[in-house]
């Protein structure tokens, strides 16, 4: 039986009539932060450059790729149609009808699809390890800024240990497979994700110490949905089975987070040791405000800008480390259709078939321009106030 | 400045101390012995079996006293064949001493590589002898580049030239090695043919036809980076007052730039350079694996896939010390650079 190909017109009219749902969301969002730009603050400001459009709008047409992955992507990431193996893009699938608009790989799968699904798995970790890698940079950063001391001395160094580790070497002694038979990874996940909880325990108890009413309802429910989550994901005891992760992926996040986390300390560290010499601290110390109610209502909200578009630049650079870690095939599963694992897989062939190498290069490079050229506008956005 | 650079040593001795002993822990790990006992041994060996040659090898001897031999503070022990009873070597491919001895890295001796069947000294040096050859190509293309973007962006802020190359330059900062390298392949070597896509050839002989897509793919990701450093420090250094009176005293602009302002710009791109020589490490990696060169990321990579104890150590203890010399090189040039700081 022989495959039937389209034309590279159709290819290219195919593939933009499957995103329709993208555009449809992309378009109500931009519209509507067009038209309330004014109303928006710093986000609204992004849209009076055309590179931040450019940003905001890649970055998300990925996160609408990822939400709608499974309409927009005409086949299962791990199906194999074993006639279609290496079929060039345009390729009909006899049977179903539809087309493999990108080819497909040595394992017979729909390269479109693929990298459609990859933006999940991507667009999952990245932000969330970007979160947690703030949490505990942040946590750790403003006392080490504020206190100085040996405080600083002792975070400073463990800090500039991890950093003195090349990220690859990191990685290669972490993320194996034989790891996940010893407590390491479960011990590292439990010490990070007490971060989150610790910071908002303490946001809410030294902003509302002397309003109980307030105060025990949001330590309580951060308490609840923290403990909650941390149970679901450290000891994958969720007592409603909704939060669950994978022992290989709940490894790959932490050793993400781990290996981003001294980079936001260092920067919060910066920052705090900046700020706290400001006319506003002064007055604050002088209300007799404790330490850590200074450090996370007077200095934190001040030093915003410069985390915000840290953490764009640090998603970006998150996506890269998950791709370099299915480059080498560290962690995710061998059938994984992250962008990463993609790459190596058709990096491999490129001598005789390069079209399964192409998309997952092209969406990772492009998603991390986004990321980068928002930070960027965004930069220039908070140097203009 | 000489205290400054004997304590920084302190600390960086401190650091490499932490982070072997660090690796050394997770190399050790009871399932990579396992993984490494098994891949020593023949197939379908027993559990006692297995159990056996790592005692025999020496790898249930104490932590502690397992480091120290490796680092040179503790005599290495030969082991006793359990057949004779007498000394042996514990590897026959590597002079392992057959009385006690002190013969740890402090002496000299990086231990045996049980993936390569020799010592790791004679097989990490001509690695890393071949990374060096890469790393200044590499530089060699991507310094001068970058910093002449980075002029040509900052001479005048916000110019069209300024908005294309930034850019250029953040779009070549998204692009990680395993993104461009694959492009660039695809590109010269499969659709154009005028590289080649492999530098396996190079251990033999360099030729532009074999070493191009390696040093492009690694120069690509740093020069946007240190392009946009040099960019801040030259809009920086183009608002200074002096730029003014120089312009003002009637100074064509070219002259200006080369004369005054150059100079002062290129001080903040030198400790970024320097700095980017971790990012450059594992660069490195990837573009030795992707493109098959036998240097010092490959050797990494082979001695962390078959857990290679001792040349996996090496190889960390190599990194580590590149990492933390660059950092001491920069400040102190940075300081000697800059005479309006003084370090402390």
């Amino acid at each position: 039986m022989q495959v039937e190909y389209i034309g590279a017109f159709n290819i290219v009219l195919g593939v933009i009539a499957r995103f329709w749902p993208v555009w449809l969301g992309l378009a109500l969002v931009m519209g509507a932060s067009f038209s309330y730009k004014k109303r928006l603050g710093l986000y609204g400001q992004l849209f009076d450059s055309g590179v931040g459009i450019v940003g905001v709008g890649i970055c998300l047409f990925w996160l609408f790729t990822a939400i709608f992955a499974s309409t927009v992507a005409p086949f299962d990431p791990l199906s194999q149609v074993p006639i279609m193996k290496d079929a060039l893009p345009g390729g009909i699938e006899p049977i179903s009808k539809l087309i493999y608009y990108f080819g497909g790989d040595k394992l017979a799968r729909d390269v479109f699809s693929r990298m459609v699904y990859g933006s999940q798995i991507v667009l999952i970790i990245a932000p969330a390890a970007t979160g947690f890698a703030l949490m505990v940079g942040i946590t750790l950063g403003l006392p080490a800024g504020y206190y100085g001391g040996r405080i600083d001395t002792v975070l400073s160094f463990l800090a500039n240990l991890v950093l003195a580790f090349p990220v690859i070497l990191l990685f290669y002694l972490l993320v194996t497979p034989g790891i996940m038979d010893t407590p390491i990874p479960y011990a590292m996940a439990g010490l990070f994700f007490l971060f989150p909880i610790i910071f908002f325990s303490v946001l809410f108890w030294t902003r509302y110490k002397n309003r109980p009413d307030r105060l025990y309802i949001l330590l309580g429910l951060t308490l609840v949905l923290g403990g909650w989550v941390y149970a679901g994901l450290v000891f994958d005891a969720d007592p409603f089975k909704v939060i669950h992760i994978d022992p290989n992926q709940l490894n790959i996040f932490v050793a993400v987070v781990f290996a981003s986390s001294p980079g936001v300390f260092r920067i919060v560290r910066g920052l705090v040791m900046d700020i706290k010499t400001r006319d506003y601290v002064a007055a604050a110390q002088t209300r007799g405000e404790s330490p850590w109610y200074i450090m996370l209502w007077e200095i934190l909200p001040n030093a915003r800008g410069p985390l915000i578009v840290d953490a764009c630049l640090r998603i970006g650079y998150t996506t890269i480390l998950l791709g370099t870690l299915g480059y080498f095939g560290l962690g995710l599963a061998p059938e994984s259709p992250d962008w990463g694992t993609a790459i190596k897989d058709a990096s491999r062939l490129l001598r005789s078939f390069i079209h399964p190498a192409l998309p997952p290069t092209i969406a990772l490079m492009s998603f991390v321009l986004g990321l980068n050229l928002l930070a960027d506008s965004l930069r220039e956005q908070s140097m203009k106030d | 400045m000489l205290s400054f650079v004997i304590r920084r040593l302190g600390t960086m001795a401190l650091t490499m101390l932490c982070l072997t002993m660090i690796v050394f822990f997770l190399i050790n790990l009871e399932p990579n012995l396992k993984k490494l006992a098994i891949s020593q041994t023949e197939m379908h060996t027993s559990a006692e079996q297995l159990e056996s040659w790592l005692v025999n090898h020496g790898y249930r001897q104490n932590f502690f006293v397992r480091y120290g031999q490796w680092l040179g503070v503790l005599p290495k022990q030969p082991v006793t064949d359990p057949a004779t009873g007498k000394p042996t070597q514990r590897f026959s491919f590597c002079n392992d001493p057959l009385e006690p001895k002190f013969s740890g890295v402090l002496e000299g001796d990086f231990g045996c590589s049980t993936k390569f069947k020799t010592n790791v000294a004679s097989k990490l040096f001509p690695a890393l002898g071949a990374t060096g050859i890469l790393m200044l190509c590499v530089l060699a293309v991507m310094v001068p580049i970058s910093l002449l973007i980075g002029i040509l962006a900052g001479m005048r802020e916000g110019s069209r030239t300024d908005r294309t190359l930034s850019v250029a330059s953040i779009a070549s900062t998204a692009t990680p090695e395993y993104v461009s390298g694959v492009i660039f392949t695809v590109i010269f070597a499969s659709w154009l043919g005028w590289l080649n896509g492999s530098a396996a050839s190079a251990s033999q002989g360099i030729t532009f036809y074999n070493f191009t897509l390696p040093v492009m793919t690694l120069a690509i990701y740093g020069i946007g980076y240190i392009a946009r450093m040099t960019r801040a420090s030259m809009v920086e250094v183009m608002t200074q007052q002096y730029i003014r009176t120089a312009r003002l005293k009637g100074l064509s602009f070219g002259s200006v730039v080369v004369k005054h302002a150059l100079r002062n710009a290129l001080i903040a791109p030198f400790t970024v350079i320097m700095l980017q020589f971790p990012w450059l490490l594992t660069g490195v990696v990837i573009v030795e694996v992707m493109f098959r060169y036998q240097g010092f990321g490959y050797t990494l990579v082979e001695a962390a896939g078959n857990n290679d104890i001792d040349l996996l150590l090496g190889c960390s203890l190599v990194s580590v010390f590149i990492v933390l010399i660059t950092q001491l090189i920069s400040d102190v040039g940075y300081a000697f650079l800059n005479p309006r700081i003084r370090v402390q």
